[in-house]
């Protein structure tokens, strides 16, 4: 927009003694993330989680050494010039397996949030919108699932489907659809009484024109923000099932198995285990501030809501 | 003006109130539209006017269907609305608008004014093309009095008045024959009430529309209608030609409600006779037997309570209808209590 701002300036329709209201309207993606850029915590942890994700992306170039490569003569060597996070019981580049070990623990976490989003959000539209049977068949079927602790539901699918990365994210994203769609629903159930729906309604729109042009993208900021901190739980979700060797199997890195893998040599060679888990609070915390830096700009009145919705 | 445009014989709308709980299913049911039959001739302003929770809002949206009736039928231009499927109901809607109440709520924050003005166009196929449909949203918001330049704006960036422009132009855009406003300048500052009053007038002078103007504004309904109907508890009880109603009220309600409109003028307002009805409006969940106003009625006497007053022409002007036994008892008397009424004590 080039045009000289006149607030509310409609020279054809010159409306003297009607003030220019303007109501607080949750803002766009571009305004967001300008509010995002003031709320320094939020930003530097959108700026350390970037840093991580482009380290995972270009894994190889950062690693000196294979992650893989063993070199048993340098075996469980303390942090050093050569080997700044120390070497494990192999003689294998911690530092190393800690960069694949990100790529790893990001795409698990990715890809199962990103599977819950989608078919989370879907059955809490659906729900939200329709009411009625279809809300009482989908979301019994949630609590269902809800009914069940996370990790242990998790274990379950594993040991039925059998370890490995890939059923991983099955396992974390069916753990994650009931809360998506719980979000959603919650958030639509609102949406859909607005007057604009029915405005909108009363054009002619279709359903599908509604929930898609108007319910979806008014609902979204609480299920933007359950993202984010879906993506800490996922990726500590990933480690605690790695821990217990349900999830990446060896010789891959994952940072939960490496932590496993560090247990034994805990009073020997403390580096094993105390770099992937730094790399796990760092990368939970800074997805957990993300979401609450999000959480404010977005709907602040979601705080109190929200604080009791993690898993 | 013989031509009927849309017609409701006995439409009701019923909300079941719930009382929630595995114990206590059921409950007692609000009649919010309870038995009306009205006809709206093309090309007229019918005002609608009633209390708050008279149901006057719930009648305007059941009309388009918007809100499902219990029972009773609408026809619009002759094809029953009650019967028909989702598809055809969509198509028929491009032909009824509507203008809602609060411009606040009724626009989608996250969409340009464009992209709101332009959803009727995009639904039903009118304007093929970015380029055809940006031209008539300009053609459209220069029909309500809005710059075109405007339409890549937010509705924040707006004043009421002119947001419900906005709205106006929406309902306008797929060409419709009728139009229900509902409330529609009850939320504007009163300055800009009157700008939105005389430009809904000249739209419908300007497009021949025909106009359902609901509102609890006596003074607006005056302003802007052919004819008048009023409501009291889900029911019509009287209707006639503006002048009619306007100047010789013939039901007791009517009455009231006109005595209630202050006049700007300080002797004649000083000299004005108020009637003051007594006690509150009843529950529609609860509804009085036979009139529904006797409880309030100045006027009730023996037949009241016994007999559902039925519309019949009363003063000199044709067409004017009240509900009323002062005229004459006509109606059909009451068999049965309705539910959730407490019976009046035999005997």
């Amino acid at each position: 927009m080039t045009a000289v701002p006149t607030p509310g300036g409609t020279p054809a329709a010159p409306t003297p003694g009607s003030p220019i209201v303007t109501r607080p309207v949750r803002p766009r993606w571009r305004e967001t993330l300008g509010l995002l850029a003031r709320d320094p915590t939020a930003a530097i942890a959108a700026v350390v989680l970037l840093a991580i994700i482009v380290v995972a992306i270009f894994d190889t170039a950062f690693a000196s050494q294979g992650p893989n490569e063993q070199d048993i003569a340098n075996r469980l060597q303390s942090p050093s010039w050569s080997h700044p996070f120390g070497t494990d019981d192999l003689g294998r580049d911690i530092l190393a397996r800690v960069i694949l070990g990100a790529s790893v623990s990001l795409k698990v976490g990715f890809l199962s949030v990103g599977l819950a989003l989608v078919v989370g959000t879907l059955v809490g539209l659906l729900a939200g919108f329709y009411g009625r049977w279809v809300d009482d068949v989908l979301m019994r079927i949630m609590d269902m699932l809800f009914a069940f602790p996370a990790v242990l539901l998790a274990i379950a699918i594993l040991a039925i489907r059998g370890p490995g990365t890939s059923n991983t994210v099955i396992a974390i994203a069916v753990v994650y659809v009931p809360i998506f769609a719980r979000v959603t629903r919650a958030s639509v159930l609102g949406v859909r009484e607005e007057v604009y729906v029915r405005a909108s309604r009363s054009v002619g729109a279709s359903d599908l024109r509604l929930l898609t042009r108007h319910v979806l993208p008014n609902a979204a900021p609480p299920i933007i923000v359950q993202t984010s901190i879906s993506l800490a739980f996922a990726v500590l979700a990933e480690a605690a099932l790695s821990f217990l060797g349900l999830g990446t199997q060896p010789p891959n890195p994952s940072w939960g198995l490496m932590l496993a893998e560090g247990n034994e040599f805990i009073n020997r060679a403390w580096w094993l285990a105390f770099f992937p888990g730094i790399a796990i609070v760092v990368t939970v915390l800074c997805f957990n501030l993300l979401g609450d830096g999000l959480r404010d700009v977005l709907d602040p009145r979601q705080r109190t809501l929200m604080a009791g919705g993690g898993r | 003006m013989s031509d009927i445009l849309v017609s409701a014989r006995g439409l009701e709308v019923h909300f079941p109130v719930r009382s929630r709980g595995p114990a206590r299913r059921g409950g007692g049911v609000l009649r919010a539209v309870d038995g009306v039959d009205l006809d709206i001739y093309r090309g007229e302003t019918l005002g609608l006017v009633g209390e708050s929770g008279c149901g006057k809002s719930t009648l305007g949206n059941a009309l388009l269907r918007l809100v499902p009736p219990t029972a009773g039928t609408v026809t619009f231009d002759g094809t029953d609305l009650t019967t028909l499927g989702r598809k055809a109901m969509r198509d028929m809607r491009r032909r009824a608008g509507m203008v809602f109440q609060d411009p606040f709520a009724s626009l989608d924050p996250r969409r340009t004014v464009a992209q709101t003005v332009s959803e009727p166009l995009e639904v039903h196929g009118l304007r093929s093309g970015r380029r055809e449909r940006a031209a008539r949203v300009g053609e459209l918001l220069e029909l309500v009095g809005l710059d075109p330049v405007v339409a890549g704006r937010y509705p924040h960036e707006f004043s009421g008045g002119q947001r419900q422009r906005v709205g106006i132009a929406r309902a306008l855009a797929g060409e419709p024959d009728f139009l229900v406003c509902d409330e529609a300048i009850a939320s504007l500052d009163v300055s800009v009430q009157a700008q939105v009053l005389n430009l809904l007038r000249r739209l419908q002078r300007q497009l021949g529309l025909t106009l359902l103007f609901v509102s609890h504004d006596l003074s607006a309904i005056r302003h802007i209608s052919d004819r008048i109907a009023v409501m009291y508890l889900g029911r019509i009880v009287e209707i006639g030609p503006a002048s009619a109603v306007g100047s010789s009220p013939q039901m007791p309600y009517t009455q009231a409600l006109l005595s209630a409109v202050p006049v700007p003028h300080p002797a004649l307002e000083r000299s004005r006779q108020r009637i003051v009805l007594r006690g509150d409006v009843p529950s529609p969940s609860a509804v009085p037997s036979g009139c529904r106003f006797r409880t309030r009625c100045p006027a009730a006497f023996e037949p009241c309570p016994d007999v559902v007053p039925a519309l019949q022409p009363v003063g000199e002007a044709p067409g004017h209808l009240a509900a009323c036994h002062l005229h004459g008892v006509v109606g059909t008397p009451v068999t049965e209590v309705p539910e959730g009424v407490t019976a009046h004590p035999p005997g």
